[in-house]
């Protein structure tokens, strides 16, 4: 599959001859599943959305979690926190929101500049039924004009990881006005900088109306209806993009963004799909194509070749597998993914090379046994798996990573391959005697 | 319900599987919602451990809700036994899983493993935290190992010189140290090096590199050391009261607690005289002292460290202490008696052990400051315009955004508190180690105002800042654009004064202020104010200045 990418080669658009591995056999695994819970998702929501405020109705776990998972020690006051439950609201719900309200009323006095805050459920708080759709409605009433309050489930007994966005977004749809105009609607969290290149790519293109989900601000949300057409940059929003359909919006089918191939062909779809001609595209986007393949190839003279292991964790891993393997030229030992929408995949698994094995959920114990069998050169897996597979002399990349860093785009592939050429590189320097 | 943005302890299952991650053949199964695997990366990550901790979570979702979850605990807690093996299994649950009321503990039980110990654990997620969670699962593991060997009532206490009778050298228990404790991998050995001095042999030191059969031979010991009472104090008093096994409390932790320490171990076990110390362990190469002085000053750096001149530059320096209590408590008594700072601020966040906080800070005329709210700390700290700060990682956060040097003394923990080297912070090599890690960013901190007060010198000057000749001309100097080369700590301190009618400086008292050297200026601004506030002042003027002045120099 990688030959067929050589530098200098035109970029196929989408090599439309071989299915991939849409029909491959997928493992349905469960068991153990080392993946963190949707409340993580917060640690780029808010950062994405400067005017919100992310307040998790839960336990000291929930806290911990998220302080632990994204090392946020370094925020003075960060716009997220924790409700914590005691034991008295778990006595009698009546006090529960009770308290919630008084604790909602003291967060924005002391916070005059947010203007949405969104009711993160957890786990216990589902546990126990706390409702917080009505909390939501409640505080909004109260605090109309002045604050929206939204509610989602961030819980892990429901969502995993990077779920924790989608319920988010869903959250702000009800609020999204309808329209009948032509717009292109980009789905999913993306990199200020990442999001303003798109922005002007399709600009130079000849798609000039082009709105984000979510906004910068919480309160601009984009409008929505027929004649919007939505482009998900992100894998991992199933139930917003079906809500958005359901508002009359169409889904462009498309690989994601990631690599030369994955941005391109996903510029390319949104172009199609708002009837700009092929050449158009093409003397925008073939520039892009030839740096960016130009700046992937020492990563890939790195990459070629080696084998690689995805373990479930941000949902991204089908896409970056499918990068990985045609652009990079890896060798897909196999592909975990903490579960698979076939639907959003597509395009993706059309792409992967046939016969790629692909794991839907986990047993982690199981999956790391056949790590162990296989010796993969690399593995990419969650923070708590990689030191003990490092220290049993095995390359590792940290999921978590990807999700933070700016890797959408033509113009980003490079630094996204660096991402897995790196720990491979520094293997090849350590010596010790 | 309670706001919180950030905490200092985690929930008590993270505790437990402290104690777990810490020991041997001891396998933790916790029946826990999908994501809470998040805690293995505590010890992955911050430990930088090669291994997983021994940990097998249920990780039910939302579906297992409306079917079985004991039938997923119970598969969950064979698969474990299985594959782990292990000589001791602890079964508990997480916030969660505490609501849902599947007893794992009960099932586990009767799940027919034969011989293997099985501890249940309950641990209530919404009223205790991380450190109560671990001290509570070391003393649960303990009484169930050791219950079979538990002496009947009214059997005599056994001798403290039960060691000469039985013909060897006394012995004792190191109990506490665990993973993501503070430097605990360190404090054993320097600590197990200090009893061999005296002729003491450790012989069992848990949790941490313990297995469930070490355990089981606490009671061969003639004393417990209780090193870090935040997870081994209830197991210590559990051990006397059941074993009547005597409990040496006191922490090691700087020179006079160190001494004191050497001298209730040996009284403990019946070591007579008092310990001297065999001569090839002091300081070598450093042999003329007056013979007066202690054993520690003997043994190691640090007093003479601080005795030396070049450390008269530390007298007064106003720290501001915060921490777990074991260690902000030590952290106090050293800077008060053995660098000769002056403590501005004492607290902790372990309630356990507020009471001891309390009476510490009361000695140095302070009211501690217990809370688990990092905000109130930093108001503290700010409020209190220290010149160093000795915390926790939170407190080097709330230090830097303050401008202020600081140094970490206890958990919670950033990986770069888990050092490479050597850096134990009990006993002499302890207090060394402490010497240079409190006083190394004030020394940085003394140097940033060193650039400031010469920046206007000609060396400074755009383009000779360096003897590099071809280095470009650094910016300027974020600090040194600070007002009146004022240090941030003391722009800080004076950025937000308290509510209320509040004295102003007039451009004449301002101009006489920026006239004193910076380095005591932050210092001469506060006490002016103070004074002129109990004095009822509306406005500063030099002559108000040089009355304070004068005021404090009685």
């Amino acid at each position: 599959m990688g030959a067929s990418l050589a530098p200098g080669q035109p970029t196929p658009c989408v090599d439309p001859a071989p299915l991939g591995a849409s029909q491959a056999e997928v493992r349905q695994e469960s068991g153990q599943r080392e993946v963190f819970c949707g409340l993580t998702s917060i640690v780029w929501l808010h950062r994405r959305m400067p005017d919100a405020f992310f307040l998790v109705v839960g336990s000291r776990t929930c806290a911990h979690l998220i302080q632990s998972a994204a090392g946020v020690m370094i925020f003075a006051e960060p716009r997220f926190g924790t409700a914590i439950l005691g034991e008295r609201d778990l006595a009698g719900l009546a006090d529960a929101n009770d308290e919630l309200d008084r604790l909602v009323r003291e967060l924005l006095e002391r916070r005059p500049e947010i203007r949405t805050l969104f009711l993160v459920g957890s786990c216990p708080s589902e546990v126990i039924k706390l409702d917080l759709a009505r909390a939501a409605e409640r505080l909004s009433s109260q605090f109309l004009g002045q604050v929206r309050v939204l509610n989602y489930s961030g819980s892990g007994i429901e969502t995993t990881f990077t779920q924790g966005e989608d319920n988010a977004l869903l959250s702000m749809l009800p609020l999204m006005p309808t329209s009948e105009v032509e717009q292109l609607l980009i789905v999913g969290t993306l990199a200020d900088g990442v999001e303003d290149r798109f922005r002007t790519l399709f600009e130079r293109m000849g798609i000039s109306s082009v709105a984000s989900l979510p906004p910068r601000r919480s309160t601009e949300l984009p409008a929505v209806g027929p004649g919007t057409r939505i482009l998900l940059a992100q894998p991992f929003l199933s139930g917003t993009a079906r809500a958005l359909e359901r508002r009359g919006a169409q889904r462009i089918q498309a690989p994601y963004p990631f690599g030369v191939e994955g941005s391109r062909a996903w510029m390319a779809a949104a172009a199609a799909a708002f009837g700009i001609t092929p050449p158009q595209v093409a003397a925008v986007l073939d520039p892009l194509v030839e740096r960016g393949r130009q700046a992937l190839e020492p990563h890939r003279r790195l990459l070629e070749g080696r084998r690689l292991f995805l373990l479930p964790d941000s949902q991204m891993e089908i896409p970056l597998a499918r990068f990985l393997s045609r652009e990079c030229g890896m060798e897909l030992v196999e592909v975990g993914t903490p579960y698979l929408d076939r639907a959003l995949m597509q395009a993706e698994l059309d792409l992967l090379p046939p016969g790629t094995s692909i794991t839907e959920g986990q047993d982690v114990e199981r999956q790391l046994e056949r790590v162990r069998a296989s010796r993969p050169d690399l593995v990419v897996c969650g923070l708590g798996l990689a030191n003990p597979l490092e220290a049993e002399g095995m390359a590792t990349k940290w999921s978590i990573e990807l999700v933070f860093s700016p890797i959408h785009g033509c113009d980003q592939a490079a630094d996204l391959a660096e991402l897995f050429s790196r720990p491979l590189r520094r293997h090849s320097l350590l010596s010790f005697g | 319900m309670e706001l919180t943005l950030w905490t200092y302890e985690g929930p008590p299952h993270v505790g437990a599987m402290r104690i777990a991650a810490s020991m041997e053949g001891v396998h933790y199964v916790l029946h826990a919602p999908q994501g809470d695997t998040y805690a293995d990366l505590l010890f992955t990550m911050i430990e930088r451990r090669n291994r997983r901790p021994p940990v097998t979570y249920t990780t039910f979702q939302a579906r297992d809700l409306g079917g079985d979850t004991a039938e997923l605990v119970q598969r969950s807690i064979r698969d474990a036994v299985e594959r782990f093996r292990p000589e001791a299994l602890l079964v508990g649950e997480s916030c969660t899983a505490e609501l849902i009321q599947d007893q794992p503990g009960a099932l586990a039980a009767g799940m027919g493993f034969g011989d293997l110990p099985i501890v249940s654990l309950e641990l209530p997620a919404y009223s205790k935290k991380e450190n109560w969670g671990a001290a509570e699962t070391f003393y649960q593991l303990v009484r169930s190992l050791l219950k079979p060997q538990v002496p009947a009532p009214g059997t005599p206490k056994p001798s403290p010189n039960r060691w000469r009778e039985e013909g060897r050298r006394p012995r004792v228990n190191l109990l506490g140290p665990s993973l993501l404790g503070f430097r605990c991998r360190d404090d054993v050995r320097e600590v197990t090096r200090l009893l061999a001095d005296l002729g003491i042999d450790v012989a069992v030191t848990a949790p941490l590199g313990a297995r469930p059969a070490d355990l089981m031979r606490i009671p061969s010991a003639d004393a417990n050391v209780c090193l870090y009472p935040e997870v081994a104090a209830s197991t210590c008093s559990w051990l006397e009261r059941s074993f009547g096994m005597p409990t040496v409390k006191t922490v090691p932790i700087g020179i006079a607690a160190t001494e004191a320490f050497l001298a209730e171990v040996a009284q403990v076990v019946g070591l007579t005289p008092a310990p001297t110390m065999d001569e090839s362990a002091a300081v070598a190469g450093e042999g003329a002292r007056p013979p007066a002085r202690g054993l520690g000053e003997r043994a190691s750096r640090m007093p003479w460290y601080s005795r030396s001149v070049d450390s008269t530059y530390l007298t007064g320096k106003r720290v501001f202490i915060f921490g777990d209590a074991t260690h902000a408590v030590a952290a106090a008594r050293i800077a008060s008696q053995e660098l000769g700072f002056e403590v501005v601020g004492l607290g902790s966040y372990s309630r356990e052990q507020a009471r001891e906080v309390r009476a510490a800070a009361q000695e140095l005329g302070l009211e501690a400051l217990i809370t688990d709210d990092y905000l109130a700390v930093e108001k503290a700290m700010a409020d209190a315009a220290p010149e160093l700060v000795l915390g926790t990682q939170m407190e080097r956060h709330s230090a830097k955004r303050l401008g202020i040097p600081c140094a970490v003394i206890s958990t919670p923990l950033h990986v770069q508190d888990v050092p490479a080297r050597y850096a134990p912070q009990m006993g002499w090599e302890g207090a060394n180690v402490i010497f240079d890690s409190w006083v190394h960013p004030l020394m940085m901190g003394l140097e940033e105002h060193l650039i400031g007060m010469f920046r206007h010198d000609f060396e400074f000057v755009e383009g000779h800042r360096s003897h590099l000749s071809h280095g470009a001309p650094a910016a300027p100097n974020p600090q040194g654009e600070s007002s009146a080369g004022e240090s941030p700590a003391m722009a800080v301190a004076i950025a937000e004064p308290p509510a209320g009618s509040e004295p102003v400086w007039t451009a004449e008292g301002e101009a006489e202020l920026n006239k004193i050297p910076f380095f005591v200026r932050g210092k001469v601004r506060r006490n002016t104010e103070t004074f002129a506030r109990d004095r009822g002042l509306a406005c500063i003027d030099a002559e108000a200045l040089y009355d304070a002045k004068a005021f404090y120099s009685r």
